[in-house]
């Protein structure tokens, strides 16, 4: 049993094989066209196949059991990807080379889609499903008269804490930077949320442009890094049900979905503000399948649909038909679903434009430090 | 003839070797400008500021404790293998070998659910009223990670220098009255150099540039250069400090294999199995 005395791949004769190298490149010039020929008529017989949708979409953020019913109601073949982060998703739109037709950015990131021209509006009359979206969450700010979006979920920021661990009242930012529960606090790893939370603690704008006030964010930031136990997206709501942690700021569906598997665990939105967020459906440029984009959306905003999706992902639901059939107890829950007084101090992610950049280098030195 | 079979193999090489890696200069020595980029060392002398030299030194730090760590665990078990006083030898190799085969991600998940609080080892630590070991999300968990997931690269090389080297020149060192200390000083670690060379080479490399085991394991609080590049392309998408970032990396990995290859001395070539 030698499976690794043979065959070893040596270093040497680097010299002569470049040469090879060389003198193939000077006298293969029509085997190269031939060759290349030969790889694009393969790449164009693969095209002719199923008419496929390619949906890219966060991590743990659907019943799966609805894109199987969507596949076998409309023949279409799913593709269905995911990512952690708005960042992560922009920059594999960006770079190009992907071809998804629906996405779900949220709302400061589509503002910079749209703004970047990297988005296709929606034919709305193929979305007749858009008119269950509460009155509410019409016509915001990042998507003023609704071409570019129909929104999927909606929520805040704040912060979900052990019971049995933690005896003070959570209603501020300022617990995160309490030394009490060193090594006990999960922030997100994620750019925006993360420095917005340290801005609320300021008493900043969490869409400020002032570089000072950024660069005051970036240094309570780094001063906190003692005191975190990770920097966690997906895996916060695990570590927190598993009680590994006393402390984790996280998006008020996590919270929702956590606390129904481990009683210990509350949520509370602090004083100073939080960011009321929404996760949209859009269509990126040049996208394959627009019609089949557009039945996606409207199926997802099917009452029944939109229903089994915000009971499995825990999330709060914008589709007002959804809302009405979910239990009394979760749409009284002014946690999951806050009134309009409850969002006074709430802040919606707007696009910075320029000014981004240095959201960006501040992170990358909060993490790096 | 010969040429002909080649053929395919330069073609790929220029497309998924050379050209990328041109891309990755041209983006590191540019900087975008509103009229499409300018040539520029900016990215470099944002790379040289103390913050991220600091990354850097980490990461070396890192790699080399768990480098040396893999040789002094992966050298005498290359030897036991090796050996002729072990008769299962197939046995180990298949157990190093076997957890390869089974996805990296996974076994490195699978650690962060064993280190937890309240995890497997803690659970039975407390069963057997031993303290409690708490190295999750700190450094020490991070070099776990990484001796755990690399001693494989460092066994398997050692193994197959050592299990090729002529039993009678042992024999005959054994016969002019070397003990066995000398036999091993004089005769097997000399002849053993280039697998561990090369054991040393592919330790080190993954472990200098990972990524994913400083992320899971150290919770994201402790970036290493593979963090901080990968968050320039996929979450900043700032390409020009990733690729400059990656052009350092390139050099100085160019540098340790010459240092490799001065050790390396008159072996004409390096086996990297």
């Amino acid at each position: 049993m030698s499976f690794f005395d043979e065959g070893i791949p040596t270093l040497s004769e680097k010299g002569s094989y470049m040469k090879g190298v060389i003198t193939l490149i000077k006298n293969g010039k029509k085997g190269l066209i031939l060759f290349i020929l030969a790889l694009l008529s393969l790449t164009m017989t693969a095209c002719r196949e199923k008419p496929t949708l390619y949906v890219y979409n966060w991590g743990d953020y659907i019943d799966e059991s609805i894109i199987a019913e969507f596949e076998d109601e409309t023949k279409l073949r799913v593709v269905y990807d995911t990512y952690a982060t708005n960042e992560d998703m922009y920059v594999k739109i960006k770079s190009g080379g992907s071809n998804y037709d629906v996405i779900f950015p949220s709302d400061y990131m589509l503002t910079r889609m749209r703004e970047e021209d990297m988005l296709d509006k929606l034919d709305k009359t193929a979305i007749p499903n858009a008119q269950h979206i509460e009155e509410r969450f019409r016509g915001l700010e990042y998507d003023l008269n609704d071409e570019y979006s129909v929104p999927y979920t909606w929520g805040t920021v704040g912060i979900l804490y052990n019971t049995t661990m933690v005896d003070d009242v959570v209603d501020s930012w300022d617990i995160l930077w309490d030394p009490k529960y060193s090594k006990q606090i999960l922030m997100l790893d994620s750019q925006r949320d993360s420095i917005a939370v340290a801005l609320l603690k300021l008493g900043y704008s969490i869409n400020t442009l002032d570089p000072d006030e950024i660069a005051e964010a970036g240094e309570l930031l780094k001063e906190q890094k003692p005191l975190v136990l990770a920097y966690v997206v997906d895996e916060g709501q695990d570590k927190m049900i598993a009680g590994e942690a006393a402390l984790a700021v996280v998006w008020s569906g996590e919270a929702t979905v956590a606390r129904m598997q481990n009683p210990d665990l509350a949520f509370a939105v602090p004083k100073e503000g939080t960011n009321l967020w929404f996760d949209v459906m859009a269509v990126p440029k040049g996208a394959n399948n627009k019609a089949g984009a557009m039945r996606f959306i409207n199926f997802m905003n099917d009452p029944e649909i939109a229903l089994r999706n915000a009971e499995y992902t825990g999330y709060s639901t914008p589709n007002l038909a959804a809302r009405e059939m979910l239990p009394r107890d979760v749409t009284t829950d002014r946690s999951i679903y806050p009134e309009e007084e409850d969002l006074v101090d709430a802040e919606i992610f707007v696009n910075l434009g320029q000014t981004l950049s240095l959201y960006d280098r501040i992170w990358t030195e909060v993490k790096a430090h | 003839m010969k040429r002909a079979t080649l053929f395919p193999y330069v073609i790929w090489m220029a497309l998924f070797i050379v050209v990328p890696m041109l891309l990755v200069l041209y983006y590191a020595f540019t900087v975008p400008t509103d009229a499409g980029a300018t040539w520029s060392l900016d990215n470099f002398s944002r790379f040289f500021e103390p913050i991220y030299l600091r990354v850097l030194g980490r990461s070396l730090r890192l790699a080399v404790i768990s480098t040396i760590i893999c040789l002094l665990l992966g050298y005498p078990a290359a030897m036991v293998m090796a050996g002729n006083a072990f008769s299962r030898k197939s046995v180990i190799l298949l157990l190093f070998v076997v957890p390869m085969w089974m996805n990296f991600l996974l076994r490195t998940y699978a650690w962060l659910t064993l280190l937890e609080r309240n995890g497997v080892i803690n659970v039975l630590l407390n069963a057997l009223r031993l303290p409690n070991l708490n190295i999750l999300y700190t450094e020490s968990a991070v070099v776990l990670g990484m001796v755990y997931n690399f001693l494989p690269f460092m066994v398997l090389p050692i193994y197959s220098v050592l299990s090729k080297i002529d039993k009678g020149v042992i024999e005959a060192a054994g016969d002019l009255g070397a003990n066995s200390f000398r036999v091993f000083t004089r005769v097997i670690f000399p002849l053993s150099v280039p697998g561990l060379v090369s054991g040393v080479t592919m330790v080190f490399m993954p472990a200098l540039t990972t990524f994913v085991i400083s992320r899971l394991l150290g919770g994201g609080q402790f970036t290493l250069i593979g963090n901080l590049i990968e968050q320039q392309f996929l979450v900043v998408g700032d390409w020009g400090f990733g690729s400059s970032i990656s052009v350092v990396m390139i050099v100085l990995i160019l540098f340790s294999m010459a240092i490799m290859s001065f050790f390396e001395g008159e072996e004409k070539s390096v086996a990297l199995w």
